[in-house]
């Protein structure tokens, strides 16, 4: 098998294993979060979303129609080889799993069929990481993207205005990106890189918290806000809004504050390979960290 | 309850904010681009090629896999019914459907329209799709395939699908803005204490 075809069957099972199967870190606080609710209609909501992640990993058939658009972060190597075993495994997982067709040109609306096109799949390359190649693959649903928020926020905002972006955002997005959700939030650097790293922040396993104890902090506040303002799964009321509040940040400039808030609805599918140098592959949903 | 297709306006008159419920019968997936198209038609004067007096419309773009000669259902979870909020009131207005199904609520034009003509807006469990692909028990037609596969009109038939949850009545009432105040008030105090 030549580069281009390994990295293909990695993208595949990748892609099959993150829309048929949830990660434990995300069914985990799927349950949690049944527990914490009294009223019957939030619990039905979260009854039904357990039950729909069992009955699609048993099925092996994506647990959300909306299979999203494909997402890939790769480190390690960019290469013609990378580019185009990923755009093959995007395409061939399309049929084969079957995925809902999804990309279409802005414009004209006009859909591939085949979720190809311009700048689709996006993939982000970032630095190696070890003597390996690592791929992390996220569908991302349009009811989620669509509640993106960039807010340039003057520097002396502080907390304060970092805190009141992120319940704005929330709360007006409502129950529209299936909550209970996971909430990033991307703080610094410039505009396209805060939602960069509110992006980022969503592939963060639950429970693993920020390494910067003040950032930590921050989202522990933020997760227990979100959770008090009363909108619920799937905004139908209830104490769980969110499982969790994700918080990655950058350097920027003396002048601005960049505040990006990107949500992931309950259905937060994602899943990781390492191709090392010997061609074997390791596959984790919760990714390697 | 067990609501089955074709309702009538005392069917969905009795129904109220909270209520549980499933939907059988016939159901017509239709989102934003069907929704702009049957009602560009309609202004023209001109038939659609399915009826949906009495039905039940469906926000949901579906994975559906060929099938021999028929459709198969993957996944058919609903999709976000605020989309269509500024179609809906026109499009209940013309077509008189009694039920739609979607996630997430829609404004106070869609919420004036089901009072007027006798229409509820039942909620399912957004992102559900296998649940969903359960309660359909087949896909009787498809049209206006050309606008894609998400965004063509699926004609469903319906075996339970659910649960649902009556969330905007005839009476006026949406459980979503009743969260909404409940939201409000809890956002305020939150702010305050910043
Ligand atoms: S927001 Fe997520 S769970 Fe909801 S329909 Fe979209 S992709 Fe599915």
């Amino acid at each position: 098998m030549d580069r281009a075809e390994l990295v293909e069957e990695t993208v595949v099972r990748l892609m099959r294993t993150a829309v048929t199967t949830l990660p434990e870190d995300v069914i985990a606080g799927l349950h949690k979060a049944l527990q914490l609710e009294t009223e019957e209609v939030a619990r039905v909501q979260l009854r039904t979303i357990i039950d729909n992640v069992e009955k699609a990993e048993s099925a092996d058939v994506p647990m959300c129609q909306d299979t999203g658009v494909p997402i890939f972060f790769v480190s390690g190597e960019c290469s013609h080889e990378i580019e185009e075993g990923i755009m093959n495994g995007v395409a061939r997982a399309t049929k084969e799993i079957p995925l809902r067709p999804n990309v279409v040109d802005p414009i004209s609306r006009h859909n591939t069929g085949t979720n190809i096109g311009a700048g689709m799949p996006n993939i982000h390359y970032e630095q190696a990481k070890g003597d390996f190649v690592e791929i992390t693959f996220m569908p991302k649903g349009a009811g989620s993207e669509n509640m993106s928020v960039l807010r340039m926020l003057n520097p002396t905002s502080g907390t304060k205005g970092i805190k009141e972006t992120v319940i704005d955002a929330v709360v007006s997005a409502g129950g529209r990106p299936c909550p209970p959700s996971i909430v990033g939030v991307g703080i610094g650097g410039t505009a396209d890189s805060a939602m960069l790293l509110a992006k980022k922040a969503i592939i963060r396993p639950l429970g693993r918290s920020s390494d910067d104890p003040d950032v930590a902090k921050l989202e522990r506040e933020l997760k227990e806000m979100l959770n008090a303002t009363g909108i619920g799964p799937m905004g139908l009321g209830g104490r769980t809004t969110t499982l969790g509040v994700m918080i990655e940040k950058a350097d920027c400039h003396t002048a601005s504050l960049p505040v990006a808030v990107n949500i992931q609805c309950w259905a937060a599918r994602r899943a990781s390979a390492r191709i090392y140098p010997d061609d074997r592959v390791r596959f984790r949903t919760e990714g390697f960290q | 309850m067990r609501l089955v297709t074709p309702l009538s306006d005392k069917d969905v008159r009795s129904l109220r904010v909270g209520d549980g419920a499933t939907l059988s019968g016939r159901a017509f997936t239709a989102r934003d681009e069907a929704h702009m198209r049957a009602l560009d038609m309609s202004r023209r004067g001109e038939p659609l090629p399915f009826e949906l007096k009495d039905m039940a419309v469906y926000h949901c773009g579906p994975i559906v896999e060929k099938d021999g000669e028929g459709w198969k259902v993957v996944a058919a979870g609903p999709t976000t019914s605020s989309r269509m909020n500024d179609l809906e009131p026109e499009f209940i207005e013309r077509f008189r459907p009694r039920a739609i199904i979607g996630k997430g609520g829609m404004s106070a034009g869609t919420i004036g329209a089901c009072k007027r003509f006798g229409c509820v807006y039942l909620a399912f469990t957004g992102g559900a799709a296998v649940v969903a692909a359960k309660g359909i028990r087949g896909v009787a037609g498809v049209h206006w395939l050309d606008l894609g596969m998400p965004e063509a009109v699926w004609e469903l038939e319906l075996d339970d699908l659910g649960p649902l949850i009556v969330a905007i009545d005839t009476e006026g009432r949406s459980m979503y803005d009743d969260v909404g105040k409940r939201v409000d008030a809890n956002v305020k105090r939150l702010k305050e204490s910043l």
